[in-house]
């Protein structure tokens, strides 16, 4: 066999994430049938909340409310179920060690997961999207796409960091963080207002909601896509959602690393069904 | 000649449990000491818990020693954990990394990737590894549609992915039909024979592999190398000994015969399918094989052949340490 050429630090990442975001979109593509349920279940809850607001006589809007927070929530899921215990399943299904023996950034193993999982869920959000405002005839007011643009990838870059600090807790604590998740799952759809603006919480509960990155984003996406706002007028969101993501991609590394170190202090790191 | 991997004094510790009454130490490994040069396929032998596993874990940057030093090609495995990444690879036997979604060569790509290994060389790369462990007409099959050994197969493929310097093989034919396997050690063999600059060390815990294929053999038991040197060298400890193996019909305890004056180590296997039992004596004189056969006799035992095969690493392996690898 003739010698291998290598490439340098930063290519080899760079490949690395374009192949671990290839095994995510092709490996979906290979099973389409994810997005025909993934789209139309979520339906059926987004409808019950549309036709109780209707039931209410809820102002219009709120229709659309639900349709946008019933979209993001594939976000939160994708995040919560895959981002988050991704390294845990390499750890089961054997790749756990090809990957931390490779000379590759765990950062960039992360952000291959987090990109073919953005991509993937965006089409079911799409899906959800499109279904949502077929049947129910939402009325969008968009002045500035490119606002929207803007908040809806800092949402997903302050989501997916959350995402990628969930993976380094899983990998060590395997089992028990998978409680967390269920712990996790409910309260943060509540607590977000996924189905209902956040401005509608007491006092108290809206602090509590400021910690979650996705409360910024889908209020400011809402804002944007709903009421006609301008990037002016979610400028404190934009803020928010870039401080929520430096930090937590900050503390991503800090975790991945603490915790690999952590791992091959205690042997843990390859210890199954732990 | 220039070592390839050295550890010095290297132990590990175990602790289990979450309060102080429960806590169980287990010591996998120590004051472990080798050298493998430049070149050199060394194999570690020894039974399953024995620490080979732990010690391939360490040189690979997965564990920490708790005490003691580890160097791959002169960067210590701890503080240069970076450096070392870049030169190694591992196989792990029974293990099936990959995606079953994707393809045997879109696994292998996918693990050239994480090597920056660049577009037609991964594929030409991945292409000649298929041939070379018979998986050619398998590419472009799922990873999930394979059997255990074609998996197992890929697995080694993997391996040499990144063509690495120094290769660590824990138990790589572990699992594999017979075929199959030998054509694995032939390839591993090859390998290093063609490429001297590169290194192998290989675990196992089957002696025929240890002894076709190794330069030289640690022999490890409860986490201490008790032997390290050529297997014919080895073979010479026990040439002095005598080696007798009887075969003897039904199953026993032959705990016992340790205790005739005279024995160095022994082992049995049963064998269920002709219900009779193989035992493997190894001792310090001729003579006192009749002692074997009239205790042999005297527990009941019918003796159906006796004889002095040539010594095998098992037997060294007996020698050193009393009893059989199983």
């Amino acid at each position: 066999m003739k010698p291998i050429a290598y490439s340098g630090d930063l290519e080899r990442n760079l490949r690395t994430i374009i192949a671990r975001t290839y095994v995510r979109i092709v490996g979906s593509g290979r099973e389409p049938s994810w997005l025909l349920w993934d789209t139309v279940l979520p339906m059926l809850t987004l409808s019950a909340y549309v036709y109780v607001y209707r039931v209410m006589n809820a102002p219009r809007e709120f229709t659309g409310f639900v349709i946008v927070g019933g979209a993001m929530i594939a976000f939160w899921l994708n995040v919560l179920w895959n981002m988050a215990a991704q390294l845990y399943w390499e750890k089961e299904t054997g790749n756990l060690e090809p990957f931390l023996i490779a000379p590759i950034s765990r950062m960039a193993m992360l952000m291959g997961m987090a990109i073919g999982g953005i991509f993937n869920t965006t089409l079911r959000a799409l899906g959800i999207f499109a279904v949502g405002v077929f049947v129910f005839q939402v009325e969008f007011l968009v002045a500035d796409p490119l606002a929207a643009l803007l908040v809806f990838v800092l949402t997903l870059a302050a989501l997916y960091s959350l995402g990628m600090v969930f993976a380094s807790v899983f990998l060590m604590y395997g089992r028990e963080a998978w409680h967390t998740s269920h712990l996790l799952q409910e309260p943060i759809y509540f607590l977000s207002g996924f189905y209902f603006p956040v401005k509608f919480l007491p006092f108290w509960l809206q602090v509590a909601a400021s910690i979650i990155p996705v409360t910024f984003g889908l209020d400011a996406i809402r804002q944007i896509l709903i009421l006609g706002a301008g990037l002016s007028e979610v400028s404190l969101h934009v803020g928010v959602l870039v401080i929520f993501w430096l930090v937590l991609l900050f503390m991503a590394k800090w975790m991945l690393r603490y915790m690999e170190d952590h791992g091959r202090s205690e042997g843990r790191l390859t210890l199954r069904w732990q | 000649m220039e070592n390839s991997v050295e550890t010095r004094n290297v132990s590990r510790i175990f602790k289990s449990g979450k309060t102080e009454r429960s806590t169980r130490v287990v010591k996998a490994l120590d004051d472990v000491s080798i050298s493998i040069r430049r070149g050199e396929l060394f194999g570690l032998l020894g039974p399953n818990g024995a620490g080979k596993t732990t010690l391939i874990k360490i040189l690979c940057t997965l564990l920490l020693p708790t005490s003691g030093s580890a160097y791959v090609r002169g960067h210590d495995v701890v503080k240069d954990a970076g450096h070392v990444r870049k030169i190694i690879n591992m196989v792990t036997g029974g293990e099936t990394p990959g995606y079953g979604i994707l393809t045997v060569a879109e696994n292998l790509w996918f693990f050239s990737q994480l090597y920056g290994i660049r577009g037609d060389i991964a594929k030409r790369r991945v292409t000649e590894l298929l041939d070379t462990v018979g998986l050619s007409d398998e590419s472009a099959t799922r990873m999930n549609r394979l059997s255990s050994g074609m998996k197992q197969r890929m697995n080694v493929a993997r391996g040499f992915i990144n063509d690495p310097e120094v290769l660590f093989l824990d138990e790589p034919t572990l699992g594999l039909d017979v075929l199959s396997a030998k054509h694995i050690r032939g390839y591993i063999r090859n390998w290093v024979n063609k490429q001297p600059e590169k290194t192998v060390l290989l675990t196992t815990h089957y002696m025929a592999e240890a002894d076709e294929l190794c330069d030289r053999v640690g022999i490890i038991h409860e986490g201490r190398i008790v032997a390290c040197d050529k297997p014919s060298s080895l073979k010479a400890m026990v040439r002095d000994r005598t080696v007798f193996q009887f075969n003897v019909a039904g199953s026993g305890d032959y705990e016992r015969l340790k205790a005739v004056k005279g024995v160095v180590g022994l082992s049995w296997t049963h064998h269920i399918e002709s219900d009779t039992s193989t035992l493997k004596v190894v001792l310090s004189d001729q003579a006192v094989a009749s002692d074997i056969e009239s205790a042999l006799r005297a527990s009941g035992s019918r003796i159906l052949s006796v004889t002095t095969p040539e010594p095998t690493l098992e037997d060294v392996f007996i020698h050193l340490v009393g009893k059989g690898l199983e």
